[in-house]
């Protein structure tokens, strides 16, 4: 195609690096061309290598993170290695996964500027450029508003602007979406499109969640796995290439729904993209599919375990945080909490553990009213995981972790070991007792914190963002942990913006938007009712969009079928 | 909320308007004008001027409330023990001896004791105003701005801006930590012994240093990336070029500086007024 007049714009040729502290290289014989213009996604799971490429692109890596460096990786011609990270930042900008922590100014325009003040422009010219930047994102209008006030994706689009104020001829954004709630995160990946088109530059993505990338053409997919590259090639043959489910990567869904139908996709079908794929090649194996699945089952309800009647709570006297939230959870549910960031629900769940009192309403458990009960009390019933490991944890050996709990509250030390030990080995972590905490990865000192809040027994959980920033191998991991945990009797209640998660393992979802519940129902009768999406800034999911554009009289059963069919064969 | 104690505050008026390096030559000269002079008319000039620019910069007082008590209480502490160690100094400074009550030998309240005690809690009282201004005012990047204009290496400069931004953020790290803790059974009220008290906030302390760390980190790849320390000088975004009004500002402070020390080398004398001679 054009390709073979475009001149090249980073060049990796048998690249290979590898950090001081580690005994192996983390990437090995990389081969690769990106061209001028071109967007480009770099996927892979945890570890992989992606991100170490990443910072092998803006510099970070040598540095920042030492290492050796073998092979030769060219950058608009150059050399990295003759280069600094100065140098490097002026061709290469990048937008780094946490828009929050990386918000160094104090407002908008003077983090936008931060760039342009190291490179000692003077002021007026800085005010224009700044100005004219972010005008591009959308973000002129704010330009004194300071970071508290900003939602995440504006965050991230300050950010944005922030390196495209230096006029980079690279953009590279390190996993854009990871913090973002799924509506937000395809404004994200629209604008960076628009950004792409409008101003020209070359695009690399680093991001695992595929589909929502893939939601705006990309050029090509490039897949690493174990420090080397293992395909270079367009979302179209990637999909008919079969290499993600392998890789532990997850495909979009709607082509996982297409190989349960028994297709054999192939490049001509376009299914790189939903929104490309030629559905007429594939809608008669869809119907017949979906006609054959067995009807839903319905599980028996347990006996009623939390019930909140007409909750309403403000931290001030201007703006209801919740206003008259109820809903009933039974015994042995798996249920979702969703909705935007600040819709509300950390403070429902902050008002569940006693954090914060409610103004008006009632909480019951098990039909006690807990109005009188201490933090403590709470805690003996309903356990809090938070969002990163690193808030929780306080103790350097993994035993003393665990047990902090049970020591507080006086418990005699021969009953703790057996305690501990359950609670490990529920955890996966029997091996591990004698460990510091500091030898885990971060997934598994996620379950050291819920191995020391499981110790006390409570007989709920509740989890914020349980599987946020993990790859599909470790949220699986998770997840399949948790439902094992919930299978032994526990309850189960979520904090979440992630649709996969809802989909696939909270039968029951609450909606909040704006402090108030605006739906409570299955989570397929959610993500496939559009006004209720639209409002809490959820994603219809691809499997239903699929059914629609397959022409079926009823999406969200085909929906339905999906799900219950993967957890068929995943318990197989 | 507590994350509000540091916060700056954007307002439009002639104090908040002065640039940075203004307001901490102000403070420096008027701060150091009360820590030079005893006299205590000078003092209460002084001690009325920052009042008055207090007023002026419109700062709410539930925005000061709880420093105001702490430094009450310093204040008071500072006062009693003053006359409990050296119950005599003032007569040693002053040179007479004018008594008003006796509680025994040792400790004698004397006219002279009172002027000296009461003079150096306004020394105190006159310039914490001064500071809470110059905290509360100056917009922190807008400070680095100053603070790099008048020699000070922009990168120490920075650190410091950094600083006071982000610490609302560990705040709220910390008010976070401590949630999940106490729910954990973690009792920080008053109900637990002070030694138990201790030992539980050590385990919010830890996690809020990992997480402390991990955002340093960031910031600093943040920082690099975006080119941070690559020449040896840099301009400001949030810099604001001197007005009339600063220079007056700046004079007037001077002004009073001076006063100060001409009013003790001319009329005093002395750094001591003495109206018992």
């Amino acid at each position: 195609m054009k390709q073979t007049k475009k001149k090249p714009v980073i060049e990796f040729k048998d690249f290979q690096f590898q950090y001081f502290s580690q005994a192996e290289p983390t990437l090995q014989n990389i081969n690769l061309t990106i061209y001028e213009g071109e967007k480009v996604l770099l996927a892979g799971p945890s570890g992989s290598g992606k991100s170490t490429l990443g910072h092998c692109l803006n510099g970070l890596i040598p540095f920042s993170y030492k290492g050796e460096i073998k092979g030769s990786l060219k950058i608009m011609g150059q050399e990295t290695r003759d280069m600094d990270i100065f140098e490097l930042s002026k061709k290469v900008g990048t937008v780094l996964q946490d828009s929050d922590g990386q918000f160094i100014g104090l407002t908008v325009g003077e983090d936008v500027a931060f760039a342009l003040e190291n490179d000692c422009v003077a002021q007026d010219a800085m005010r224009e450029n700044v100005q004219k930047v972010t005008d591009i994102v959308d973000m002129g209008k704010l330009l004194e508003s300071s970071p508290f006030e900003l939602s995440g994706g504006q965050k991230q689009r300050v950010s944005f602007a922030g390196v495209m104020v230096d006029d980079v001829d690279i953009l590279l954004f390190d996993e854009p979406l990871a913090n973002l709630d799924p509506a937000t995160g395809k404004t994200a990946i629209d604008l960076i499109d628009r950004v792409w088109r409008e101003e020209k530059k070359t695009v690399v993505i680093i991001e695992h969640r595929l589909e929502d990338v893939l939601y705006r053409d990309v050029d090509r997919v490039i897949v690493v796995s174990e420090g080397g590259i293992v395909a270079d090639m367009t979302p179209d043959e990637l999909m008919a290439a079969d290499i993600l489910p392998k890789l532990g990567i997850r495909e979009p869904l709607y082509v996982t729904a297409l190989k349960y139908a028994g297709v054999e996709v192939t490049p001509q079908m376009k299914a790189g993209r939903l929104y490309t794929l030629d559905i007429a090649q594939v809608r008669e194996a869809l119907l017949s599919w979906n006609k054959e699945q067995p009807k839903r089952r319905v599980n028996p309800a347990g006996p009623e375990l939390l019930k909140a009647e007409d909750i309403s709570f403000q931290y001030t006297k201007k703006r209801k945080i919740l206003r008259d939230v109820s809903f009933l959870i039974r015994e042995g549910e798996m249920v979702s909490i969703v909705g935007t960031n600040g819709a509300g629900k950390s403070t429902l769940a902050k008002v569940i553990c006693g954090f914060v009192k409610e103004d008006e309403g009632k909480l019951y458990y098990s039909g006690q009213d807990m109005s009188d009960w201490t933090i403590k009390e709470r805690s003996g019933k309903i356990g809090f995981v938070m969002q990163n490991p690193n808030q929780m944890i306080c103790k350097p050996m993994i035993y003393d972790e665990v047990a902090l709990g049970l020591r507080i509250r006086g418990v005699p030390e021969e009953e703790i070991e057996a305690k501990v030990d359950k609670a490990l080995k529920i955890c996966g972590l029997a091996p591990f007792k004698k460990w510091p905490v500091s030898a885990l990865s971060f997934g598994q000192k996620k379950r050291v914190t819920i191995a020391s809040v499981l110790v006390m027994e409570p007989k709920i959980l509740i989890l914020d963002e349980p599987t946020a920033g993990q790859d599909y191998h470790h949220y699986t991991e998770i997840m399949e942990f948790l439902k094992g945990l919930n299978s032994h009797g526990v309850t189960i209640i979520m904090i979440t913006h992630d649709m996969h998660l809802m989909l696939e393992y909270t039968p029951h979802a609450i909606v909040i938007s704006g402090g108030e519940k605006i739906g409570d129902a299955g989570a397929v009768d959610i993500l496939t009712d559009e006004s209720i999406a639209e409002r809490a800034n959820l994603k219809v999911t691809s499997l239903y969009e699929l059914a629609v554009r397959t022409g079926m009289e009823e999406p969200s059963s085909f929906v339905q079928n999906f799900i219950n069919y993967e957890r068929g064969t995943r318990s197989e | 909320m507590k994350a509000k104690l540091f916060d700056y505050i954007d307002r439009d008026n002639y104090i908040y308007n002065l640039s940075g390096l203004t307001k901490l030559v102000a403070f420096i000269c008027l701060t150091f004008s009360v820590m030079f002079s005893y006299d205590i008319r000078y003092i209460l000039f002084v001690l009325i001027l920052s009042v008055v620019f207090f007023r002026m910069s419109e700062i709410r007082f539930r925005q000061i409330r709880l420093m105001v008590v702490y430094v009450g209480i310093f204040l008071l502490f500072n006062f009693l023990l003053t006359f409990l160690f050296s119950p005599q100094y003032g007569v040693e400074i002053y040179g007479t001896t004018h008594e008003i009550f006796r509680f025994n030998s040792r400790y004698i309240v004397t006219l002279e004791q009172l002027l000296y005690q009461i003079t150096k809690i306004l020394k105190y009282a006159s310039g914490i105003p001064l500071g809470m201004i110059f905290l509360l005012t100056t917009n922190p990047s807008e400070f680095a701005a100053s603070l790099n204009r008048i020699g000070v290496s922009y990168k120490a400069a920075y650190a410091l801006a950094l600083t006071l931004r982000y610490f609302p953020d560990m705040i709220r790290d910390y008010q976070d930590i401590s949630l999940a803790q106490q729910s954990r059974g973690l009792d920080l009220s008053r109900k637990e012994k002070t030694k138990t008290r201790v030992k539980n906030m050590m385990n919010i302390f830890v996690p809020l240093i990992f997480t402390t760390l991990d955002r340093i980190e960031l910031i600093s790849n943040a920082m690099e990336l975006r080119g941070f320390g690559k020449h040896k000088k840099r301009t400001w975004y949030a810099g604001r070029p001197l007005h009339r009004g600063d220079y007056l500002a700046m004079l007037f402070s001077i002004a009073v500086l001076a006063g100060s020390i001409a009013v003790s080398v001319f009329v005093n004398g002395s750094r001591f007024y003495k109206p018992f001679v």
